[in-house]
This record gives C-alpha cells, structure tokens and sequence, in this order.
C-alpha cells in the first residue's frame, strides 16, 4: 500500500472531483432536456404528433418489446452490422496488406480507391439494389462499401508510417519482406487497426440503416421508415433512440478492446 | 594480427530524378581481428554509407568488399529502436528469430548478456522502463545477440546527451573488448573516436575519399573516458581537427 503525503491526497481528491462534476453536469443536462420535453408534451407547447415525448417513447418501447418486435429487428439490425463490419475489417486489411507488399500495385490504385471513397455510397444504393437484389445482401453490402474503403485508406497509410529506423534495424539482420510484415509492421499497428474498426463499426451501422430504409421489411431501419410511412413518429423516434444507444454500445466495446490490448501489451 | 576485412575501392552513387551524387570514392582499409576503428568525416559525406553498404542495406557501385569466410556483421544504429510492444527479452532475441537461430543455447546467451550487463532485472519489462543509457546497452546486446565477429556502430551514442554519451563510450567499449568483438564506428565526435579506438579513418567532403589514416597509441591505455586525459590525446585531435577542414 502507497502511502501519500496530504498535499498528494488533495490532488488526487481534486482529480475525483473534477470527474464526479463532469458526470453531474452530463446526467444534469439529459434530465433537463428530457424534462422539457415532457413539459413541453403535456402542456402541449409542442404537437406530441410530431415531436413524441419521453413518456410515450417509453411507452412504445415498452410495447414494441412485449409483442417481440423489438428483439427481432434490433438482432437483424446487429446481425447485419456486424457482418458487414467483419467482412469490411477482413477485406480492408487484406487489401492494405497487399498495397504494403506491393508498391507498385499501391500507385496503382491509389487514385481510384480515393475517387471511390469520396464518393456518397448512397448514390450506389439504387445500383445495388438491381445488382444484389432488394434483401439481406445488398444490405450488406451496402455498408461493407461504405466503410472498406476508409479501412483500407486508414490501415494502409499507417503501414506505411512506420518509423523507418525499425526498418532499417530488422534489414540490417537480413530480413525478409514477410518477416518485416509479420514482426514490425502488423504489430506496430495494432492501435491503429482498432481505431479504425472504431469509425469501421459507425460507418457499418449507417451503411446497414441506410440499405434498411431502402430495402429491407425488418431492422431498425425498417422500423423508422415504417413509421415515417404510416406517420407514427413514437415508432420513428423511439427507434432512433435505441439505435442511439446499440451504436454507443458498440463504439463501447471497440473501445474496451483497445484499452486492454494496450494495458495487455506494454 | 588476422585480417579479417578488406575494402578495396569502394564507391558509391545514388541516383536522383535531378542528379548523380557521388557519395564514396576510392575508399579502400582494411580491419584486423580485434581492432576498433572510427570513421570521422564532415556531416553529410557519407560516412554511414560505407556501415549501411557493409550490413547490405544499400547496394555499391563498385569495389570488393572481402570478408573472412564465415564471419559476421552486425549494425547497431543511431537510435535504440527498440519495439515498444516487446519485452527488453524480446527485443534481444528479433535478430535471432529473423535469422531462424532461436534456440535454447542461443537465448540462455542473450540471457546471459542481460544479466551480464546489468539488464537482468528488465527482461521481461518493456522498453519504456528502461533510461536511455540502458536502452543503448539493451540495443547492444540485440546485435551482440547474433555473434557479430564485427561489429558497425552508427553514431550509436550521438542520440544521447553529453554526460551519458560518456558513460555509454565506456559501456560499449568494454563490452565490445570483453566480448572480443571487432568494431567499426562511424562519429561525428572527434574526442570519441580517440578515446575509444586503435585506427581513426578522416574521410573528406563528399565525395568521400580517405583523407588520413591514424594509429592512435595514447599512453596508458585504459578506458574511453581515461584515455581522454592522455598526454597524447590532444596532439591527435589537433591532427585529425585540421584534416577535417571544417568550414561553419
């Protein structure tokens, strides 16, 4: 056990409660909106026709989960995401692993994945639909689109700025572009690729709604163009909010995995 | 003494969109067993070429470079480089890994030379925990660990501030003479390359050619730190200083 003299406990307490005030503060401002909201709803400042309010957003919820709705659109909507978010991470490590063992196939393609990925994928959307097919894979695929290329973009240009004087150590003992790879490069970017599966998991959920509201009968997406439809905007709003959270969530997770990668790593 | 390398007209372009530079000419010395020997040079004349065309990192223009069957060498740069996600362990033992030597024998030796040279207690900390001398001397033992019968410094202590680059001098050197290593050294340092070897090599502007060879014979011998309070030792900086030719 350490023991600190008292002007460090003070540091220490004050560090304590900078952070207590900074979460006050949050949960302050979310109760405060909240609140009115609900005001505003029931003294009917706002057209609870178009705005909703908490109350009933909770009671949607509620609703949606008793008749097993809920459940099964956000699992397809999870379901799809972390497919594509998969395939998007395997395929854009891939890619960028090649474009690092072959310089010349990087020049190569460098213009062309850069016009790709300034592109709205959005604009695709109706191309894919016709390709793919108006179900679960154009989904898919419409976010695995969406998020390969930045993976590509970001994993590549951080195997590529590897500090060269550990190139230069590993070739002075002979080795191999392999080994380079395997003992330097892949390891040196570890944080890097978690980083990028942190924008990868966004940029896949989005590609999931937006393939949602364009095709689908199941999913958040669905739910939220469903309502739009038949004008329920509790349905709309409720389902934004659930996404809200399932997308924090997620970040969350990735987050966690980098945190205990590097507290596991040095 | 053995002859163990010979340089016979090294040279050296590198090609630019713009132009050729010739960066080595006509550069040609021998290394026996045992010695310790410093290239000095006006910065920028392509001193670390000749290092980085011995460790095969760049490929020369011409010349022959003989080395005695069999022996090896190893390069220790500037910078430690040490991996941050791999234990002080680790780090010792990637040259044995990349030329498929790890062995138990081969890591009880680097083992060994950690707990030699005073690391014994990092070998499973990462870098980070090390100070910046340690660092060099766990950089050290990571080309010591292939058996390098010669080995090529690359201003390996210039990183370093004033005070640990003398202590480390020290620390290199005698493990390099307890090791009974071979070593070439490239520097900026003039004192350095006294205090610490038998043959300073001046080379000239770029393009680089052998300006002079010196033999260094201080009186009372001992280590690079000691040696720089020999009688003789100014009268070989004063010599190699003018042969620089050093304009500011």
């Amino acid at each position: 056990m350490l023991i600190f003299s008292e002007e460090h406990k003070d540091y220490l307490n004050a560090i304590r409660r900078e952070k207590r005030i900074i979460l006050f503060w949050r949960v302050i401002l979310i109760f405060i909106f909240l609140l009115l909201w609900e005001f505003g709803a029931q003294y009917e400042i706002i057209n609870t026709f178009l705005f909703s309010s908490p109350t009933r957003i909770v009671k949607t919820i509620i609703l949606l989960f008793k008749r097993e709705e809920l459940i099964n659109n956000i699992s397809i909507t999870i379901a799809e995401v972390l497919i594509s978010f998969i395939f998007a991470t395997v395929i854009g490590i891939f890619i960028a692993t090649i474009m690092w063992f072959k310089k010349r196939f990087a020049k190569i393609i460098d213009p062309y994945i850069t016009i790709i990925n300034s592109l709205p994928k959005v604009a695709l959307g109706p191309l894919i639909i016709i390709w793919v097919g108006a179900s679960i894979n154009s989904i898919v695929f419409m976010a695995i689109t969406i998020s390969v290329f930045t993976t590509i973009i970001n994993i590549y240009s951080g195997f590529i700025s590897v500090d060269n004087d550990y190139l230069v150590m590993i070739k002075s003992f002979g080795a191999s572009k392999w080994q380079i790879y395997k003992k330097i490069i892949f390891p040196s970017n570890l944080e890097n690729i978690i980083t990028t599966l942190k924008i990868n998991i966004s940029l896949s959920l989005i590609g999931v709604i937006m393939g949602e509201l364009l095709v689908s009968k199941k999913g958040l997406g669905y739910l939220i163009m469903y309502g739009s439809q038949v004008f329920n905007l509790d349905l709309v709003i409720s389902s934004i909010f659930i996404l809200g959270f399932i997308s924090y969530v997620m970040y969350l997770l990735v987050d966690r995995l980098l945190i205990y990668i590097q507290k596991k790593r040095y | 003494m053995k002859k163990i390398l010979e340089i016979n007209n090294l040279k050296k372009i590198y090609h630019t969109p713009k132009e050729e530079i010739l960066a080595l000419d006509n550069i040609s010395f021998s290394v026996n067993e045992g010695e310790f020997i410093s290239i000095v040079g006006p910065s920028g004349c392509g001193k670390s070429t000749i290092l980085s065309i011995l460790s095969n990192l760049l490929n020369k223009s011409s010349g022959e470079i003989n080395l005695k069957n069999n022996y090896i060498m190893a390069y220790m740069l500037q910078n430690d480089s040490l991996l941050p996600f791999r234990t002080v362990l680790d780090n010792c033992l990637i040259g044995l890994e990349i030329q498929h030597l790890l062995n138990e024998e081969n890591k009880n030796y680097v083992i060994n030379l950690l707990n030699t040279y005073g690391l014994g207690e990092f070998i499973n900390k990462y870098p980070n925990s090390l100070s910046g001398g340690m660092r060099q001397r766990c950089a050290l033992i990571r080309t010591l660990a292939v058996r390098p019968d010669i080995l090529l410094l690359d201003e390996a202590t210039s990183a370093l501030d004033y005070q640990s680059r003398l202590a480390i001098s020290d620390d290199i050197y005698n493990i390099i003479k307890k090791e009974g290593k071979t070593a070439i050294m490239v520097t900026h340092d003039i004192a350095q390359a006294i205090s610490m070897s038998d043959k300073v090599i001046v080379l000239s502007k770029r393009p680089a050619t052998i300006k002079s060879i010196y033999e260094i014979n201080l009186t009372n011998k001992s280590t690079p730190t000691e040696n720089r309070k020999a009688n003789n030792f100014n009268y070989y900086y004063d010599m190699i200083w003018s042969d620089l030719d050093v304009n500011i």
